[in-house]
């Protein structure tokens, strides 16, 4: 870690939806920080609070309660113009290329809109050329066919370059890239991956990665973090490089083991964890202590039921985890009836 | 898994299916001809637009009105050995053949699942629609949620709402099993689940299958899917089935450039540090689709050839294995160059268990 501050640091962010008027905690206790310039990809399941994650990143949503620390600064002490500055240094693509371009204007309306807002260029000619060097950017040419198209006329994956570049419009040190690539074909999402990794080195930009595909994350952030989530918690985080190859949170572990692998060999050998349970818990009744220990294959009764995991080192691994068992050192042992059921084909 | 590869259970042959647009027809489905056999696990694979679902409603005769069949015939056997066009039915006669000889798994089961009626009231009409009384329905559901690890009582009396989009999708998948079809046709039965739902949706489906020995058609553009169920792997492009075989040789020994394409675009989480190549250009236009091999304007391996020749469907391996494809010989030269992982590739984690 360098010494200039974080990007963005969440310190004990807390957050709750009130749904049907009952409140649902979607995050608890998130301690994150995010370095300038690196790949970090946040995984989980759906539910596990990445999308309210990184909402909270890019400034879209306030926390209920805790920090949010931008260039070494909380962000109510940011006023006036200042703001507007952090607003536009913190930029997300979302999911869904179909509904976050508004279907009436043209690719050249969706990109000239902030530009102009934020009188990004100077002029007609000025913001000509820089709706043509943002549509270059993400290889949509030629920009002359592009400006006058319509969202519909457009490919989901040449959508999803439209909203890569109007990101791009206010010169962001940051993008969150929500599920970003998940809607897209195969053969177009590795193709928008490099485009992301190549605009990164280009521009110098951070970049935070949603995703619940594993082996995705792991092709693109091999080189950065990965953060995996949990019923609002964040129960592994480390070097990616690390954290597949020597998971230490039991739910990291089960995760992996149940990934699926283009390999057919690879895939049919793969030994599976079975977990205690199948159903995830609601968020209105998260379990105590460790809110996975009812599905743990390597639960401790009397422990992981009773007190709750901060984010610590553990022996044997670079990464940190939020499990008692592996913070202390404890072998893991998978219950008895688990063996006789994974003996079950 | 075995399968009895002498034992067809369903027969395609040159299958043509085209909508109608305001530029002409689209043809979604070219040619394409296959037999299924007994116990056997065949996985479509194809990116969005190949046709692999116009194919699968096709089967069932459950294409938009804007679809037509343009030829072929789809021919089933029963049990009993007689044989039947399934293209040739009445309405009256598909109903008894669906569910009962061949049953589909949709992806999105809240879309699949009628929501003001309890799924013992599903149980019942299927069984009455078939004749099978109420007991005997009963019975075979709750053995079929045990068996797909659902508590069987409480799914047998509840809402399609009150439950999990792991548990609805185990449930269509029981319902599709009800009736004892021969075949089940699954249209992306993973696709909008989690990972460990994925994996307990997927395990439950390997248990069944030794059990009841049905056939499966899969449907998936998810490879790592296909390369962990299927026995035999089609890859379909443009419409058509471009290369079909063993999913070992699929997968090693691709014959296919677009096969050998997709697979070096997916990523491998136990490979570790991984170059994916991205496949340029976007699927072709089905109205007007490129002369030649429609794969041509992407593919790596063009050569003068494939630009104005389409390739032929040729038999490799003694008729197991075919493909379409001019550059075939160099495609499996590089696929069994880097397709296999050397042991040491391959991260510990996943390492346990591969011999």
């Amino acid at each position: 870690m360098s010494d200039t501050p974080p990007i963005v640091e969440l310190r004990g962010i807390r957050r709750s939806f009130v749904k049907d008027r009952q409140l649902i905690p979607v995050l608890q206790d998130i301690n994150l920080a995010v370095q300038a310039d690196e790949i970090l990809c946040i995984v989980g399941e759906s539910g596990c609070g990445k999308t309210t994650t990184g909402k909270i990143i890019a400034g879209l949503l306030d926390p209920s309660s805790g920090e949010v620390i931008v260039n070494g600064r909380p962000t109510e002490s940011y006023q006036g113009r200042e703001k507007a500055l952090l607003r536009r240094q913190l930029q997300i693509v979302h999911q869904d290329p179909f509904a976050s371009l508004n279907p009436a204007h043209t690719i050249g309306d969706i990109l000239s809109f902030p530009l102009k807002r934020h009188r990004m260029t100077e002029g007609g000619a000025g913001l000509k050329r820089r709706i043509w060097e943002l549509l270059t950017m993400v290889d949509l040419t030629p920009p002359g066919d592009m400006v006058n198209k319509y969202p519909h006329q457009l490919s989901g994956g040449q959508r999803q370059r439209v909203s890569i570049a109007r990101a791009l419009t206010v010169n962001p040190k940051l993008i969150v890239a929500d599920e970003a690539v998940s809607m897209v074909d195969v053969s177009i999402r590795i193709t928008l991956l490099k485009m992301l990794l190549r605009l990164r080195a280009e521009l110098g930009l951070t970049i935070v990665f949603i995703t619940h595909d594993l082996a995705l994350a792991k092709y693109f952030a091999w080189e950065g973090r990965i953060a995996v989530m949990y019923l609002g918690r964040i129960v592994e985080i480390g070097r990616t490089q690390e954290v597949i190859a020597n998971p230490s949170h039991p739910y990291t572990r089960a995760l992996l083991a149940a990934v699926p692998e283009a390999d057919p060999e690879l895939t049919r050998h793969k030994q599976a964890i079975r977990l205690r349970s199948d159903d995830i818990p609601r968020l209105t009744d998260i379990p105590r202590g460790c809110a996975f220990h009812p599905r743990c294959p390597y639960f401790i009764p009397g422990m992981c039921d009773s007190d709750l995991p901060e984010l610590a080192s553990a022996p044997g691994f670079d990464q940190q985890v939020a499990c008692i068992p592996v913070q202390r050192g404890l072998p893991l042992h998978v219950h008895e009836s688990q063996v006789a059921a994974e003996a079950h084909p | 898994m075995t399968y009895k590869p002498d034992e067809v259970v369903l027969s395609i042959r040159d299958l043509s299916v085209s909508y109608g647009a305001q530029r002409g027809r689209v043809r979604a489905v070219q040619n394409v001809s296959f037999d299924l056999h007994a116990g056997e696990t065949l996985a479509l694979i194809g990116e969005s637009g190949c046709g692999k679902s116009t194919l699968n409603l096709a089967l069932i005769r459950q294409l938009p009105k804007t679809a037509s069949i343009d030829g072929g015939s789809v021919l089933y056997t029963y049990r009993d050995g007689r044989q039947v066009d399934v293209l040739k039915y009445t309405k009256q006669e598909m109903r008894r053949y669906l569910w009962a000889e061949c049953s589909m798994v949709f992806q999105g089961a809240l879309n699949s699942l009628n929501p003001v009626i309890r799924i013992s009231e599903m149980v019942y009409e299927t069984g009455e629609a078939h004749g099978i009384p109420r007991l005997e329905a009963r019975d075979r559901a709750m053995r079929l949620f045990e068996q797909v690890r659902l508590d069987a009582k409480r799914v047998f009396t509840s809402y399609p709402h009150e439950l999990s989009g792991g548990m609805r999708q185990r449930v269509l998948l029981a319902l599709s099993l009800i009736l004892r079809p021969q075949i089940v046709i699954m249209d992306e039965p993973t696709t909008a689940v989690d990972i460990l739902t994925q994996r307990s949706i997927l395990d439950v489906l390997k248990v069944l299958r030794a059990e009841l020995n049905f056939s499966v058609i899969f449907i998936s553009h998810d490879l790592a899917v296909a390369a962990e169920i299927a026995d035999t792997v089609a890859t379909m492009y443009a419409g058509e089935i471009v290369e079909r075989g063993p999913v070992n040789d699929v997968f090693y020994r691709s014959r296919h450039a677009y096969t050998l394409s997709l697979l070096n675009a997916a990523p491998r989480l136990s490979a570790g540090a991984e170059t994916l190549d991205s496949i340029p250009g976007s699927p072709p236009d089905l109205i007007v689709p490129p002369p030649g091999c429609k794969f041509h304007p992407r593919c790596a391996y063009v050569q003068d050839v494939c630009r104005t020749v389409p390739p032929p469907l040729v038999a490799y391996d003694d008729g197991k294995r075919l493909a379409a494809c001019h550059a075939t010989e160099q495609v499996q030269q590089d696929a069994q160059a880097t397709r296999i992982l050397s042991p040491d590739a391959i991260l510990p984690i996943v390492k346990g268990g591969v011999s």
